[in-house]
């Protein structure tokens, strides 16, 4: 049987769009595929040796639950939306929402997106970053991780065009 | 039942519990047999496509007070 393939094109770069890309790549590899992910505009941000740029915001994001991770159930039951007017203006809103997601991340046993980053290279995922806009966004290729291979459009062609799963995330 | 090693997933979720039978399979010789246990729900169809895309075979599924104990043998 020939090994599957899949490829994932990641275009986001916030915390809660981190998730999908590593989850399915590195699960992918643990069913035996071959995979990669081609990290382009925001998806750079995925691949950064520094992590803490990642952030969720809830802003202009209504399908966002607000809900705190700690105290008793009926607390962690509220939903806290505010009004978007309101978030724009209140100073660091956005790196308390990050906070508070990351210990809701913890609370329910789901992997860091370090740790979900670091599974996939360890199953030799291959990430291929965007030449292109890693020049737009005056990037250095020392701002990413080691292993990063560069390349554009027709790179990412050369293995999608033989795989059995490709997404753009 | 028997089994050669033993996998503690338990307070983990998706997808951890199928990338650390992953590499504890890796672990294993071909016939021996991994113990999972875990405590995420949507383990139990995940294992179950698990088995069937990998060619290991899942001998059994048990539930018992919201945790699941899963035998997989190893191809």
């Amino acid at each position: 049987m020939d090994t599957k393939k899949m490829a994932i094109i990641a275009t986001k770069g916030t915390l809660d769009w981190a998730y999908p890309p590593f989850i399915l790549a590195s699960t992918a590899a643990a069913l035996g595929y071959e995979t990669q992910i081609f990290f382009t505009f925001y998806g750079l941000q995925l691949v950064r040796k520094d992590l803490s740029v990642l952030k969720v915001s809830p802003l202009g994001n209504p399908g966002m639950p607000m809900k705190m991770p700690f105290g008793p159930k009926w607390f962690k039951s509220i939903n806290w939306n505010m009004p978007n007017a309101i978030q724009a203006i209140v100073p660091g809103y956005e790196s308390v929402a990050t906070a508070l997601m990351k210990q809701t991340i913890a609370n329910n046993g789901v992997a860091t997106i370090p740790d979900l980053r670091g599974l996939c290279q360890e199953a030799e995922v291959k990430f291929i970053a965007c030449q292109m806009t890693v020049e737009l966004f005056g990037f250095e290729h020392s701002d990413f991780i080691d292993g990063l291979e560069y390349g554009g459009a027709a790179t990412f062609f050369e293995f999608a065009g033989e795989t059995d799963i490709c997404l753009f995330i | 039942m028997n089994f050669d090693k033993e996998l503690d997933a338990r307070g983990l979720n998706c997808p951890l519990p199928i990338l650390r039978a992953k590499k504890a399979l890796a672990e294993v010789t071909s016939g021996q047999v991994l113990k999972i246990l875990s405590t995420d729900p949507g383990s139990v169809k995940d294992f179950a496509a698990f088995a069937k895309q990998t060619g290991n075979e899942l001998l059994s599924t048990a539930e018992a007070g919201g945790e699941f104990t899963f035998f997989m043998k190893k191809k």
